[in-house]
């Protein structure tokens, strides 16, 4: 791959009573989520990455071969420029926050002068710098979880890995950190391995998703192409799925309090959000806030009417729920439908319908699109 | 016959050898505490026994092999010979090794606790971070166990202090040389000199409670602090 070049993995094994068997090439760009349930082995495949754990394989990021046990490589931890960011921040708790974030900064080379990587914007850009006296026990979940990624940071790696780092944090924390995390993905260069097994923060962080189940890698793919995927609904929790679509700010509607967007020529309306004119944005669409009609509906509260045509169907058998993936031009919905519906409106692939969209939300300016121009962290 | 200046020397020395002695239990002390709390082999409880033994023997027991070891047939009499002397038994570098041995569980099992209590992760972070092993050992494992280290020296140097039936046995009576604190005790109450018994029976008293509160007090002070 061009650009930043990839991350290659390929490694198999067992840990225990654990075996993982894993091959796959991603971009050495923006964030990459590891995303699958519980016991997946998510979590090792990051420890072998850091070279914390063991397996057979061949693992090279960029250019640089940090394990290739053909030519008997294999880096120590230390040796590898890693940030990891675990699911307990795991500050030193003898260590002010200050020191907690000089830790690594200190011991890793310096000749990779990225100003980007340099104390106080990274102390800005979390919004740590009232915490730099205080020891870690003094600090709030959120927060030690903020220095840790600070710290992780400092350390000027090439690879940040996160292991669920949100998910040791109440629901609160959470949505306190995600700005920060979604600030890092557009501030930075630096790619990131996020595991995550909420498809939520999937869909609001990644680029790209390698989709993984009982320690093999499913499928992996830009996050737009995998979150149409029906058939990840049970990975993923009947309520969850859903797709991302990019549109672009066309208007203000100050008197009714919404925003008008384009969607690849469709008009779409969302409740105000501050955004200027032109300006590209990541929308969420969750299959569960999706209707489908067979006809336009004229008398309907619904503002989003998107007429389209059904690309596949896939019964969600034992339940009593089907998921429908509808083209729309712009992109894909999927909605998600009772069986008895689908077979009421005689949907078959290929039926022109129209999908109502309840709800969307906004996650955040679309990757690639120009900086926002704002000072500080969103 | 009371003269109370004759009390110092045994005090001095005892607290020479209690000095000297918990210098070394922390040199030796801590690899093994090391090792212990992070090897994964099933040698390891047995390792574990053997430093422990000590405080299931009784002394005499254990001042017998030494003094066997120390003496002129036993490797302590060998290395005796390089210093130019014939036995290390009676000598103030044979009790200091006895009471190294004697006191090894009291500094081991502390800070081999610490060692397990602060686990693996600070130490994997430290890795991601960048600090070789031997860095991360003693920029995180030791100051996160600390409070393990704190126990140990003030157990092994109070041990120490009250140390009586390994040094009766390997170093007898020597004043200056191996004539200690609980000897003199012992020797004054055989001789009847009961205000110096007193003297220091009652020091050693005070000196027991005020070292087993402070490291009470440490401990409780460091739990409470908690971990992030």
């Amino acid at each position: 791959m061009s650009g930043g070049g990839a991350i290659c993995a390929r490694l198999a094994g067992s840990l225990g009573s654990f075996s993982l068997d894993v091959d796959f090439e991603v971009p050495a760009r923006g964030i990459t989520a590891l995303f699958g349930p519980s016991g997946c082995g998510k979590t090792t495949l990051l420890r072998c990455i850091a070279g914390l754990s063991r397996l057979a394989g061949r693992l090279a990021v960029g250019e640089q071969v940090w394990q290739d046990d053909s030519a008997r490589i294999c880096r120590k931890p230390h040796e590898r420029p890693v940030g990891y960011v675990f699911q307990e921040a795991s500050l030193f708790s003898h260590l002010s926050v200050r020191r907690n974030l000089l830790y690594g900064a200190r011991r890793r080379s310096r000749s990779r002068r990225d100003e980007e990587l340099a104390f106080d914007p990274v102390v800005a850009l979390l919004e740590i710098g009232s915490l730099l006296g205080r020891l870690p026990a003094a600090l709030s979940g959120g927060e030690r979880q903020r220095v840790a990624i600070g710290r992780a940071l400092l350390s000027r790696p090439r690879l940040l890995l996160m292991d669920e780092p949100l998910s040791g944090l109440d629901q609160g924390a959470k949505e306190g950190i995600l700005p920060y995390l979604e600030t890092l993905h557009e501030r930075l260069s630096i790619p990131i391995l996020y595991v995550s097994h909420d498809l939520r923060e999937v869909a609001r962080l990644a680029d790209t998703v390698i989709v993984m189940a009982a320690g093999k890698r499913v499928i992996d793919g830009p996050v737009e192409e995998i979150l149409e995927r029906l058939d990840l609904g049970l990975a993923a929790g009947p309520f969850e799925t859903g797709v991302v679509l990019r549109a672009r700010v066309s208007g203000q509607d100050s008197r009714f309090r919404i925003t008008r967007l384009d969607l690849g020529g469709q008009p779409v309306v969302i409740p105000a959000a501050d955004l200027p004119v032109g300006e590209e944005v990541r929308l969420r669409v969750r299959s569960r806030d999706v209707a489908i009609a067979t006809a336009r509906p004229d008398s309907i509260s619904v503002r989003n009417v998107l007429p389209g045509r059904v690309l596949e169907i896939v019964e969600d058998a034992g339940t009593a729920f089907a998921e429908v993936l509808v083209d729309i031009g712009a992109g894909r919905v999927r909605a998600r439908i009772t069986r008895d519906a689908s077979a009421d409106l005689g949907l078959t692939v290929g039926k022109e319908v129209f999908a109502l969209v309840k709800s969307i939300s906004l996650d955040r300016p679309a990757l690639g699109a120009p900086r926002p121009s704002r000072g500080g962290p969103l | 016959m009371t003269d109370a200046s004759s009390i110092w020397p045994p005090v001095l020395l005892t607290l020479q050898l209690a000095a000297a002695s918990t210098a070394l239990l922390l040199l030796v002390g801590t690899p093994v505490a090391w090792w212990l709390a992070r090897t994964g082999t099933r040698w390891k409880e047995a390792v574990a026994a053997v430093v422990a033994l000590p405080l299931v023997l009784p002394p005499t027991v254990l001042g017998f092999y030494l003094l066997l070891a120390l003496g002129p047939g036993g490797p302590g009499g060998w290395l005796a010979g390089l210093g130019g002397s014939r036995s290390l038994a009676f000598s103030f570098e044979g009790i200091l090794l006895g009471s190294v041995i004697y006191s090894m569980p009291f500094v081991v099992q502390p800070i081999r606790n610490a060692f397990e209590a602060v686990g693996d992760r600070p130490l994997e972070v430290a890795a991601t971070l960048g600090a070789t092993p031997w860095d991360a050992f003693w920029t995180v494992a030791v100051p996160l166990a600390r409070p393990g280290f704190v126990s140990g020296a003030v157990l092994g140097f109070a041990h120490t202090i009250g140390e009586f039936g390994v040094v009766l046995m390997i170093g007898g009576n020597i004043p200056g040389e191996t004539k200690v604190l609980s000897i003199a005790v012992y020797e004054y109450v055989e001789t009847l000199q009961w205000p110096l018994a007193h003297l220091l029976a009652g020091g050693m008293l005070v000196f027991s409670f005020a070292v087993i509160l402070a490291t009470m007090v440490h401990q409780g002070r460091a739990g409470g602090r908690g971990s992030a």
